[in-house]
């Protein structure tokens, strides 16, 4: 440990060379805890389930154009057509799906005529709709078939019951367990009072960026409008299967109608995500490509710098240096370089996040990020300096101190 | 002169093939994430319609709750109600104007081996067509009488078009939307501005509508309402009129004027407009009415992509690591050469001559790293554009621009580096170096 002192005089010498090395890797550390942490960002909210069983479910969507389609016939026969099929677990018709970007929101209270609503995303179901989504009760009852009305594009009116995620209810009766929201009244369009009739464990509204994305409220209606859809659970391993056997099965009955985007809801998922995947994977690309263009310029900075040394090196092995205090010598200088520049990089690490927290809204980085990133710098910078150290030590002292 | 430097630093690159290497590789890789990033967000801030950008201008009227602004800090909806649509473009106070909206509706077959069509529709007045300027393949829009007396008239683009007509001029023949039978009047040619300004509600760059029709057919046809419906005061009855009267925001209106300066003329429209609306017990909210052109509505809409910027200063602080790293691997090249400067310096090499031979050797690594740059951009917007794909189509291509900002970036960025350790090199005293030969 006695070599710091000349290996630091040394490096003094050389003051320029090195500010820009650990400038460097200041900067690489910046941009490399700023970027992993964002990619762990969204891997966080890509990782958020939907509250389905998506392996095994798909949807499609339907609109009639002919005068003679009747949508009341149509979702009944086609409804029961469908859940005879074999390999279908069950089906209903649903107005939108979780991860699907379109849909209803409505604000929910719990007095009436109150200011401050919970919003809660629609989603229009039968009493099949609890098993085709594959959520489960926490509390309270499922709708029961004789109570799913029909519902026309202008109607305003309100079932009686309805069902919430727990999430939901959480909000409007902060102090309540599910059992005691059972039989609650909320308020829907200021003053249309509505009944909890059972409360579901968890089920994503459609935007996966809605701040309110656990909030949901199932309506036992079927809805009278020209578009709409259909969501089909199956038997594992037999969606894609169903997928082509429901869609030929709607399209034989030649009623005026087309059928349009037949959609397994892991795909959906894919296209919801889409984006965050998008920007994770360009992030990757920099991380990478970033860390070795630092260590290459390592590589290059330090093979240079042996080059230009040959014959220090040859003296101190002269002089009784073996190839160790030598190998240690560029490591040490390296250590030294690395370490300054990481600790530039803590504080730049820091300001670039409060920044980006300020400008995008995004989520402060936590600690564990700066450490991490620190001792993988060293690593790679050690690495990097290992080859030249190593080309360094093997120089013959004979050769490396006579003049060229 | 010039070219005498350039054959003796072509030779002083091969003298040293993995540090040119690896300087050319580091301005390349830094230009080539620049470049790709800098495409995108230039793409997507371009001016969709450069002629007229200043003339056209997205209106903004308050109907909102007396409680609460539509958003913070105390902000208008971002759309307009059908009776805005309506009256404020029947009232015919600017050059040119247009309420708009869209629906969807399925066109019946045409022949027995055709397939009834889906087509999104985007509904509106005779002024979209002068105002927007969409180019036609045939025909024309329609006329303003056709607005008022609600003709059942359509304008294809090119696709649709392609779909049901097989890319024949259909100019006179019919379709049927749900139900109607339309008249074609024109058809379009090819046609995405991006971003998609006129409407922004669904997606800045959403792909345009496969029909157009007269907005005034939505109250005529019951026309269902795509796109984005917000709402704060409930419907009062159940039926489609009450709908239409609701303070419900779906629309856009926009207007086109002879001058930019009418603008202040037609605020002072709109002040009365909402004053009037205002004694029928409508607009609780204080007047706060307000027109952008089409650039500043982009920018107010935040059309650029949060995404887009931070992959932007990502790229943009990888550059600068990569321009750290040319700067210490040319140091160091040249100092390795401190003898062969001291030698021509003490020959009679001005200072002067050495700066510009050591520039011109960093000019070419900045041109031989600009081409690898460049070659890499191309590469990452292809890699960007089978990532994100449709919703980049058409901000993933490098135009003239890009190609020369992309080249002056790379040239000037490795002069740049390459100041301190030229000024390095030719600052040292011959004497001094010369000696410890």
């Amino acid at each position: 440990m006695n070599q710091i002192g000349p290996i630091f005089r040394a490096l003094l010498r050389n003051k320029v060379g090195a500010l820009l090395l650990a400038l460097q890797i200041a900067l690489t550390m910046t941009i490399i805890v700023n970027a992993i942490h964002m990619i762990e960002n969204r891997s966080s909210m890509m990782a958020r389930e939907s509250g389905m069983d998506e392996a095994n479910q798909f949807h499609l969507m339907y609109v009639g154009y002919k005068d003679s389609f009747n949508e009341r016939v149509a979702v009944e026969t086609d409804l029961l057509e469908i859940r005879k099929l074999n390999g279908v677990v069950d089906a209903t018709q649903i107005n939108s799906t979780p991860l699907s970007g379109g849909g209803w929101s409505m604000g929910l209270t719990t007095t009436p005529n109150s200011q401050d609503g919970t919003p809660v995303s629609l989603y229009f179901v039968d009493d099949h709709g609890l098993n085709t989504l594959g959520v489960e009760l926490v509390a309270g009852e499922n709708f029961s078939q004789t109570e799913v009305t029909y519902r026309l594009s202008n109607d305003k009116q309100w079932p009686q019951n309805i069902l919430l995620t727990e999430a939901a209810a959480k909000n409007l009766f902060p102090d309540l367990t599910p059992a005691e929201m059972i039989g609650q009244t909320v308020f829907i369009r200021d003053d249309e009072p509505m009944t909890i009739k059972g409360i579901i464990d968890h089920l994503q509204a459609p935007w996966v960026q809605w701040s309110n994305v656990n909030n949901v409220m199932l309506v036992p209606q079927r809805g009278l409008w020209n578009a709409n859809r259909y969501l089909v659970r199956t038997a594992p391993g037999e969606r894609d299967r169903l997928m082509r056997e429901v869609e030929e099965l709607l399209l034989a009955k030649r009623d005026g109608r087309l059928i349009r985007n037949v959609t397994a809801m892991d795909e959906q998922r894919d296209d919801a995500y889409q984006d965050f995947f998008a920007l994770q994977t360009v992030l990757w690309v920099i991380v990478t490509v970033l860390t070795l263009v630092t260590a290459l310029g390592i590589v290059g900075m330090v093979s240079f710098t042996v080059n230009q040394r040959r014959k220090q090196i040859g003296t101190r092995r002269a002089l009784g240096a073996t190839k160790g205090d030598i190998m240690r010598q560029f490591m040490l200088e390296n250590l030294l370089i690395t370490g300054s520049g990481l600790i530039i990089g803590v504080a730049s690490s820091i300001a670039l996040n409060i920044w980006l927290v300020d400008t995008f809204s995004l989520p402060r980085i936590g600690w564990h990020y700066l450490p991490i990133a620190m001792v993988v710098l060293v690593i790679v910078g050690q690495l990097a300096v290992l080859g030249p150290a190593r080309k360094a030590a093997n120089l013959s002292p004979a050769l490396a101190t006579r003049t060229t | 002169m010039i070219a005498y430097y350039g054959r003796l630093a072509l030779l002083s690159l091969k003298k040293n093939v993995l540090l040119t290497g690896l300087m050319i590789a580091a301005i390349g890789l830094g230009i080539g994430a620049a470049m790709t990033t800098i495409t995108v967000n230039y793409l997507m801030s371009a001016d969709p319609i450069p002629s007229k950008s200043d003339r056209l201008f997205a209106v903004q009227v308050d109907n909102w709750s007396p409680n609460e602004a539509y958003d913070e800090p105390n902000l208008p909806p971002d759309q307009v109600t059908w009776l805005e649509a309506t009256q404020l473009t029947e009232a015919k106070m600017a050059y040119r104007q247009a309420g708009m909206g869209t629906s969807y509706g399925v066109i019946e077959p045409k022949g027995k081996d055709q397939k009834p069509y889906l087509a999104s529709v985007r509904i509106t007045y005779a002024d979209f067509f002068p105002m927007f300027e969409p180019p036609f393949l045939y025909g024309s829009g329609w006329s303003t009488q056709a607005d008022e007396a609600r003709e059942l008239v359509i304008v294809l683009s090119k696709e649709a078009n392609n779909e049901i007509f097989g890319g024949a001029n259909s100019v006179g023949e019919t379709v049927t939307f749900s139900g109607n039978v339309f008249r074609v009047v024109g058809v379009l040619d090819e046609w995405e501005p991006k971003p998609k300004f006129f409407d922004l509600a669904t997606g800045a760059f959403n792909d345009m509508e496969d029909v157009y029709m007269p907005y005034t057919l939505k109250q005529a046809l019951e026309l269902d309402t795509s796109g984005n419906n917000n709402c704060w005061k409930p419907i009062a009855e159940e039926t489609f009129q009450a709908f239409l009267n609701s303070e419900c925001v779906n629309s856009q209106f926009w207007v086109e004027f002879e001058d930019p300066d009418d603008k202040h003329a037609y605020l002072d429209f709109l002040h009365n407009y909402v004053a009037e609306q205002k004694q029928l017990g409508r607009f609780p909210r204080e007047q706060n009415n307000r027109l952008h052109n089409v650039m500043e509505w982009l920018e107010y809409q935040e059309v650029v992509a949060d995404d887009a910027q931070m992959m932007m200063y990502m790229a943009l602080m990888f550059l600068i690591v990569c321009l750290l790293n040319t700067i210490a691997l040319l140091l160091a090249k040249f100092t390795g050469r401190f003898g062969e400067i001291a030698l021509r310096r003490a020959v009679g090499a001005s200072r002067r001559t050495l700066m510009l031979q050591y520039s011109v050797e960093a000019a070419i690594v900045g041109v031989l790293g600009g081409l690898v740059g460049l070659i890499l951009a191309w590469l990452g917007l292809q890699g960007i554009s089978a990532l994100y794909g449709d919703s980049t189509e058409g901000l993933t291509s490098l135009d003239g621009t890009m190609i020369a900002v992309g080249f002056a970036l790379a040239i000037v960025s490795s002069i740049l580096a390459a100041l301190y350790p030229t000024w390095r090199a030719c600052s040292i005293a011959p004497a001094g170096q010369l000696k410890t030969q």
